[in-house]
This record gives structure tokens, sequence and C-alpha cells, in this order.
């Protein structure tokens, strides 16, 4: 018996001591659903980097809500790269002068190695038959989405909304607003994120849709089986982009940059690409994307610049204090 | 004792019988329903699916880690718990009243509020924080920011249990130990830690629990590093929130087994000091036990 308890505290010690013996090492900061496409690039990752400079890398990750991942960063989390869901939590730390202004321009596609949409999630069969983004505010349908104010998914459902409005004919903010009003009058309850979003609607079988990420119906399936939902892409929908940045002041204190810089810059390889697919992340790679055609259908979609011209304009726009959001709400 | 016995008789059968129910429904909705949910949980996937998780090298390195802050805690909060109960329970001075309400805080004060205000005088933003970034030293977001907030949440456990016991023994035997002639560290180990040796066993179980469970505190400043600053409470949230329910119920059912743990010790330490008590009670002459209540 004592022996089996050495053994046990022996595992854990060297578990939790191990990690910190190698000599390169670097942190990913990211947002909380992320982990499994890092868990499967870092090893990617390290092979290659093994084979080009012959240096063995230790990457951390760290995972968490992506707002609160941020500001922890500001705080004083020495992350040598951050990997968000949304723009203005990298335009956060380029605020605090951690990450450079123009770190959308540092790497190509905006910054964003993959990206992915905004889906229907409906109940098995579509027994409400909700096509489109204008059933979804039908009187009676119940729509489960995260709180539009402060959370990624969201913001990017209520942004997708808003922009499918515009984009009718006719359309004017005027319209749009009027639009995304009935749809968050249809939504019984604001989720506080994307995961208890999901258990809402799968567990608690509240709703008749979640409007989530292309990228997180593969999760919600892998949890609560294939069978149990249907997936419906809307005719336009809005492309959601996952920004990467280097954290200047970091890497330059620890020395790191070229590493940081590589292993931003190998997500952009074939390697990364392919395992941004296999993860059911739109690579930005068109053959790739021709690939995995099947799983990634054709759909039209808009991005935050094309429509509200940034993130930098559509925060205080939509979801500041006396923002859209809350001119909806209050007269709810 | 007779008294409220005859009372307790004096009710109705069936109001003895609904309030009975009530409690055992509420024992049982609220505390044996979770727990098993948990184990049901973690065991969905079966058996080698629970031992895969439990297995993998974070899951390890978060019981490593829980445990090693646990144990880090324990000579502080025992060495600091002694000496504030001492000093309130056997010394009358200026500034008691204060002393035993700041011993309290920790109580009164949300996990989260504790977090944030070590974040605020150690982060990188707050008061200290650029001195100990110049000088390489990290305490958020690392191992001494956690034990710093854990140490802060565990404090009062050991005080609490002791100041009650020593104020209740007063210090007669102290002062006899000192008038024929022990020296005071002599007094305090043959006399005052004899005597309150099971209270301060039952402070540290309780200090320990809280030391293992604690999350929102914890939560603030470990940044959520893999392998390195994630404790077996913050593993469990990650886990349930990347979709991993077995993952995250197999972490939290070690929780569980550890508060189960703690639970049996708790009721040893229970019992030894009633026993103990009851043989103090028999060894004394009937007046003394008189005078005693």
């Amino acid at each position: 018996m004592p022996r089996l308890i050495q053994k046990l505290v022996l595992v854990l010690v060297t578990a939790w001591v191990l990690p910190a013996l190698a000599d390169s090492s670097l942190l990913n900061v990211s947002y909380d659903v992320a982990r499994d496409f890092y868990k499967d690039y870092n090893p990617i990752f390290q092979k290659y980097w093994k084979a080009r400079s012959g240096e063995s890398v230790e990457l951390k990750q760290s995972h968490a809500g992506s707002s609160k991942q941020v500001r922890a960063v500001a705080d004083g989390l020495e992350a040598d790269v951050v990997t968000m869901n949304q723009a203005s939590d990298v335009d956060f730390l380029a605020g605090k002068g951690l990450v450079t202004k123009d770190y959308a321009k540092k790497f190509p596609n905006n910054a964003s190695p993959y990206t992915s949409t905004m889906v229907f999630i409906v109940r098995k069969g579509n027994p409400r038959a909700l096509q489109d983004w204008a059933d979804l505010i039908k009187p009676g349908v119940q729509v489960i989405l995260p709180h539009p104010k402060n959370t990624g998914n969201g913001r990017y459902s209520y942004l997708a909304a808003w922009g499918y409005a515009l984009r009718q004919p006719g359309g004017n903010d005027k319209s749009a607003q009027e639009f995304v009003s009935k749809l968050l009058r249809n939504a019984p309850l604001f989720a506080s994120g994307g995961r208890d979003a999901t258990t809402t609607f799968m567990q608690r079988k509240i709703g008749d849709v979640l409007v989530s990420f292309e990228s997180e119906a593969e999760l919600i399936a892998r949890e609560f089986g294939k069978g149990e939902f249907d997936i419906i892409y809307p005719s336009l929908s809005i492309l959601t982009e996952f920004p990467v940045a280097i954290v200047d002041k970091v890497v330059d204190k620890k020395g790191t940059r070229k590493l940081a810089q590589a292993y931003l810059d190998y997500l952009w390889s074939k390697e990364g690409q392919e395992n941004a697919a296999q993860n059911f992340l739109r690579p930005r790679d068109a053959e790739l994307l021709r690939k995995y055609a099947a799983q990634f259908p054709a759909i039209k979609t808009f991005t935050v610049d094309e429509v509200f011209g940034g993130w930098a304009r559509a925060t205080p726009a939509h979801f500041r204090d006396g923002g859209t959001f809350d001119q909806i709400y209050q007269s709810k | 004792m007779s008294t409220s016995s005859r009372l307790a008789n004096s009710e109705p059968r069936w109001l003895r019988r609904v309030l009975i129910g009530t409690g055992l429904g509420f024992l049982f909705l609220f505390l044996a329903l979770p727990l098993l949910a948990v184990f049901a949980e973690a065991f969905n996937g079966g058996w080698s699916a629970y031992i895969e998780a439990l297995k993998h090298p974070e899951a390890l390195s978060a019981i490593g880690l829980t445990l090693f802050i646990a144990v880090f805690v324990l000579p502080f909060n025992i060495l600091a718990g002694i000496a504030a109960a001492w000093t309130i329970a056997k010394f009358d001075f200026r500034g008691k009243s204060l002393l035993i309400t700041l011993i309290d805080l920790p109580f009164a004060v949300s996990p989260v509020v504790v977090g944030l205000v070590f974040l605020l005088i150690f982060g990188a933003q707050g008061a200290f924080g650029p001195w100990f970034a110049a000088h390489d030293i990290k305490v958020v977001f690392a191992l001494p920011g956690m034990i710093i907030v854990t140490l802060f949440i565990t404090f009062s456990f050991v005080a609490r249990e002791l100041i009650p016991l020593m104020q209740a023994q007063g210090r007669d035997e102290e002062e006899a130990a000192i008038s024929l002639g022990a020296s005071g560290w002599k007094m305090f180990f043959r006399v005052t830690l004899p005597n309150i040796k099971w209270g301060l066993l039952y402070g540290v179980i309780l200090a320990n629990a809280r030391a293992m469970g604690e999350f929102g505190a914890v939560s603030v400043v470990s940044g959520h590093i893999r392998g390195e600053t994630n404790t077996l409470p913050l593993h469990v949230e990650i886990l349930y929130n990347e979709y991993n329910a077995v993952g995250a119920f197999a972490a939290a059912s070690v929780l569980a087994l550890l508060a189960l743990v703690t639970l049996v010790a708790k009721t040893i330490v229970e019992w030894q000091m009633r026993k103990e008590t009851e043989m103090l009670d028999a060894a004394l002459p009937p007046e003394a036990v008189r005078n005693q209540e």
C-alpha cells in the first residue's frame, strides 16, 4: 500500500514539475473551445520546429472565456501569443499597448487563420420548418442565444441577424433594428455563454432553435449525439474571424519573438490549415476548402468589417451602454 | 433534558413524520442526489473512459497542484491559527474585538473579491505589479498567487475552531504550569497543545477541504495554464465548457471523493473529542462537573 502511494505521489509530482524543465517555451492564451484545435496543432508545430531549428519547444495552453483571458493578459499573464475568437478582445490588448495596433495586418487574412459562421441548430427533423433568419422572428418561435452584450457568440448572432436584415430589399438601419428587436423578443432567456446556451437547448430542451458557431455544432454532436439535431444554413450569415496576435511586450522580454512568429505563421501552412478543417473550422486555403466541401456547405457570408466597419465601430454602436442592444432591450 | 424530550414526544405522530420526512427528503434531494449524479455522469462512458480522463497528464497535474497547495498552506494555517487563537483566548488587550473581526474577514468576503484584490495588488496594472515584473518575480498567474489567495481564504478555520475551545479551557492550567516552573515552550507542548489537539485537527481538516475545493479566488489569479496553474476545480469547469462531460465529472468525482474522506476524518475527530470530554467529566468529582455547567 505505501508503495502504491509513493508511486502515485511520484507520478503526480512529475506530471506537475516536468513541463517546467523544458528550456524554450511558449504560452498561447486562447478562448475556451479552441483547446481541441491547439491540442492537435501543437504537436504538428513542435515537429516542424524541431526539423527546422533542431530545438524542442514546450507549448503551454491556457483556455477560458475570451474576455476573461485578455483581461488576465493585461493583468500580467505572460502570453507570448493570443488566439481569440473576436477582434474586439485583441483590440483591448492593443489599447493597453501589449499588442501592436495594426496586428490585423501582421498576418494574412486579417490575421485570422481560419473562419466559421453562425448557423441554426434545430430539433431533429426541423419540426418548426426554420430555414432562414426571417423564420426566427415569427411569433411563437423560441430562439436560444448567449447574451449579446457580453459574449462572443451572442455578439456574432446579433450582428448576423442585423446584417441579414440590412441586406434585404429596402433594408436600412431602422428596419434592421426592428428585425433584431423581434428576434430578441423571441429569446426566452439569454444564456451566459456558448456552453450554457447549448445546455439550455440540448439538455433542458428549451427553445426551437439554437444560434451557434458552425464549428461548435460538431462539439455538440460529440457530446449529445449526431441524431439529436439538424444543422440549418441560413441564406446569409456572418463570417466569424479568429484573430491571432503576438504579445509584443512579452516576447521582447522573454526573447521569444522568432518562435512566436513561426508558431502563428505555421497556422497558414498546409498542415495547419488541414488541422483547422479537421476541427470543423473553415480553412483559408481554397484547395483544402474544396477538399472538405462536404462538411462546409457553401454559404453566403459578410464580415464585420464589410457591414459594420470593424469591431472598433460595431462594439460601441451596438454593445456598449446605450447602444442598440440597450435601446431594444429597454423597450422590450 | 427530561422536559425537552417530553415536549418532543407531545407532538402528534403525523407531524413528527412529516418533519422527519421533509428533512430526509431535503437531504436526499440536495446531498445524495447530486453526489450520485456526479458519479453517474463520470461513469457515463464506462470505466475505461473514466480512468482515461483521470490519467490524462493535465488531470494528473491538476490533482498534483491541488494537493500541493493544500499541503503547502497547512503549516501556515496551523501556526497562524494557534497564534491568533492563543492571543485572543489567553490575553486581554485593547483592539481585541477588532482582531476577532479581522479573523472573520475571510468568511465574510466573497472569494472572487479576494482574487480581484490580490490581482489589484500584484497584477501588472496593480500597485506592486510593475516592481515584481521588473524583478522578474511572478506572483499572480503563477503558483505564489494561488497559494496566497488560498491562505487568505482558509486562514479563519483553525483560529475559529480554537478560540472558543481555548476560552472555555481558561488559563488556569497554563498558570499552574508556569508557577510550577515550566518554561513557556514546555508549557505549550505539555499543557496547551494536548488540550487543543482535537480542535486543531478539526480546524485543519475544514481548512484543508476548503483549500482543495476553492474555485472563485483561485480562478481569478490562476491564468488557467494547462499542466501548470490549473487546479482540480478549475479543471472541472474548463472540461465542462469544452463539451467534455465525462472528463469534467471524472475530475469532479475526485473532488467529491476528497470531500468524503474529509467528512470521515471529521467524524472520527468529533468522536474523539467527545470521548475525551466524557473521560474528563468522569474523572472529575461530581461538584466539579456541576461547576463546569
